[in-house]
């Protein structure tokens, strides 16, 4: 963190405080002049999109939590309620729906962008695993979500992924029962997950403190990858990424808004607007856009057990991407052959998507299966030899010298013209 | 700082281990009950048993009841359905246990193991895939039996797990016949 403070002020009520909560100083330091790299572009600026997206969350979901009733039997009217009757309650409703969409297309981002500038490496390891915290964190509440409407995916999504939990060997079938309060998805099960959803988002805040709090010890990584060698290296926060960050947030606010009032429920699923049926599983059971590339590696494995451990690991491996990249040069602009694996994985999550949405038969499932090898393969085979065989293209000197010359490069419109001086 | 190995415990060790031992058995014993309250409470446990009337069930006819907020498939099965079920090998199920509350826990699938004593061409079963716990349809599926479309598993016509990502054969609960035609089940 940036040293003392050099918080000044006239004002004798900011004063008093001052001396004794140095509440100001510290948002001077940390939110206005701390020092960040000044060459961060447009993908920097997802980390405020998505506390934004955090913040959002909670505050309508806290005006809809005061029109809805967790009870299996006045739940999906109690949303229809919320749709018809209360003031304002279909745009309330709509944006929490559509916000949970909007929230994983920013940590998906978020998160390609870690990837491909290595802001996972040393020295921001614990700043990637709070990440993947968070993301946990994110799907459990956006999943508990999702079944509060009861309608029939609510239901039946919520039957299947708790069944994932009898796979656990010995204590499974106790375990389901106990996560249910029941011998099935029922009342207790939506109390419950009413009172987790309602938890989970301020956790979320605890975590993405930390991870501020982590982030603000190394400082930002940048798209050279190179470390802030010097003052000049930098610019302060405000107001140069305040205004970056909130004009990205502007033009994130208009897709959204796109998407509340046009394309409500593009992203939802016509058949959550049928009540629950404990009797009648839907023909087909899919889950949210965002957790259909898990829910394909989940299926392409057809033994219990073995898809569960898949799925979870598929998650967990990136805990560990940290010490699998044995490459020390952290941007892919500098690593031709890891920018081309880096780009085959995204196209191979997109498949995995499109599996996860489709039967697990023929063709689909000989896909998934492929795709799902192909993803641990990046992980595990993949990028821990590539750091051993692929020859880095040389790196500037410094963030200023890459600044400079790709202004000389303008001309040519070369993105990041490789400095023909020695590495770092 | 001196301090030597030999010294007598202080009262300060003394009050040091008292207060750990009392915050960590309390610690656990607040744990516990807040562990437990979420197994199902006593109105769900109460939900015991019901009692179904299968007279107006005709050969070929199944119907579905809740029990236990679950659904229970009773089925007459057909002639063809029960030859179907009994030509099988115990060898050719992926799951040789017959998964049945009235039987002992090692008896094998057979056909036989699976129904009630002399009304082998009822059959009762929990209507939950033994994979992630849909509802698996009637009359469908590879071997005739019951189809889980959620991830494509084939029961036979016996509820036997024959192929796709079910570990088990469809359970079978505790049931019995009250009179000609009531069966009570739980
Ligand atoms: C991380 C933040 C959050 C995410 C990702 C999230 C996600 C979701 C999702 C996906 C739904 C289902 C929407 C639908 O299909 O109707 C939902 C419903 C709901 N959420 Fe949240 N939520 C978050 C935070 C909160 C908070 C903080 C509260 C309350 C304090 C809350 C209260 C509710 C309520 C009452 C519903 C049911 C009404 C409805 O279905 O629209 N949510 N949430
Ligand atoms: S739940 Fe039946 S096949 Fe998965």
């Amino acid at each position: 963190m940036a040293g003392h403070s050099n918080f000044e002020t006239n004002n004798p009520l900011i004063k008093w405080v001052e001396t004794r909560l140095p509440i100001f100083g510290l948002m001077q330091s940390q939110a206005m002049d701390f020092p960040t790299p000044k060459n961060l572009n447009y993908w920097w600026t997802f980390g405020g999109i998505l506390t934004f997206c955090l913040a959002v969350q909670i505050v309508v979901g806290i005006v809809l939590a005061m029109h809805y009733t967790p009870h299996v039997d006045m739940a999906f009217g109690s949303v229809e309620h919320i749709m018809r009757n209360v003031n304002y309650g279909w745009m309330l409703r709509y944006i929490h729906a559509t916000g949970g969409s909007m929230f994983f297309i920013a940590v998906y981002i978020h998160m390609f962008r870690g990837m491909y500038y290595g802001s996972y490496k040393e020295p921001r390891e614990l700043l990637w695993i709070l990440g993947v915290v968070i993301l946990l964190v994110m799907m459990a509440t956006a999943f508990l979500g999702y079944v509060l409407p009861w309608g029939q995916m609510s239901f039946w999504g919520a039957k299947v992924i708790t069944s994932l939990f009898s796979a656990v060997p010995l204590v499974g079938e106790d375990l389901v029962v106990w996560l249910w309060g029941g011998f099935s998805v029922d009342n207790p099960t939506l109390n419950r997950f009413y009172s987790l959803h309602y938890l989970l988002p301020f956790v979320l805040v605890g975590v993405v403190f930390l991870h501020i709090w982590a982030l603000h010890v190394t400082g930002n990584n940048n798209p050279t990858g190179i470390s802030v060698k010097s003052e000049q290296d930098t610019i302060s926060f405000h107001p140069y990424y305040t205004m970056k960050d909130a004009f990205a947030m502007a033009l994130f606010v208009l897709v959204f808004a796109f998407f509340v009032f046009y394309k409500p429920n593009y992203l939802g699923h016509p058949i959550n607007y049928q009540e629950a049926d404990p009797l009648v599983t839907p023909e087909h059971i899919v889950p949210e856009w965002y957790f259909l590339p898990f829910y394909a590696i989940l299926r392409s494995i057809p033994h219990k057990l073995l898809g569960v451990i898949a799925m979870f690991a598929s998650i967990f491996v990136l805990v560990i991407l940290p010490w699998l990249d044995t490459s020390r040069v952290r941007s892919a602009r500098y690593r031709p052959i890891f920018k081309q694996f880096f780009w085959l994985l995204v196209i191979d999550c997109v498949i995995l998507g499109f599996v996860g949405a489709n039967p697990p038969e023929g063709t689909w499932l000989l896909v998934g299966q492929i795709g799902t090898a192909y993803y641990f393969l990046h992980f595990l085979v993949i990028i821990p030899l590539l750091g051993l065989i692929e020859t880095p293209k040389p790196r500037p000197t410094s963030i200023s010298q890459a600044v400079l010359d790709a202004n000389k490069g303008k001309g040519g419109g070369a993105d990041a013209v490789p400095s023909a001086q020695a590495a770092e | 700082m001196a301090v030597s190995d030999t010294a007598e415990p202080t009262r300060r060790d003394f009050l040091f281990i008292a207060t750990g031992a009392v915050g960590a058995v309390g610690a656990a014993a607040v744990a516990w009950p807040l562990v437990s309250q979420m197994n199902p409470d006593a109105s769900v446990r109460a939900l015991a048993s019901i009692e179904v009337d299968v007279s107006a069930l005709a050969e070929g006819q199944s119907i579905t009841i809740k029990w236990r907020g679950n659904p229970v498939f009773i089925r007459y099965r057909t002639a063809a359905e029960i030859e179907e079920a009994r030509s099988v090998s115990i060898d050719d199920l992926p799951d040789r246990l017959a998964r049945n509350a009235n039987v002992s826990e090692s008896a094998d699938a057979s056909d036989i193991n699976r129904t009630a004593t002399g009304r082998e061409e009822i059959i009762v079963m929990m209507g939950v895939c033994t994979h992630l716990g849909c509802v698996p349809l009637g009359e469908q599926g590879e071997f005739g039996g019951w189809y889980c479309p959620c991830h494509g598993s084939h029961y036979d016509t016996a509820g036997r797990i024959r192929k796709g990502p079910a570990p088990e054969n469809l359970p079978v609960p505790a049931f019995e016949f009250v009179g000609d035609n009531i069966i009570k089940i739980g």
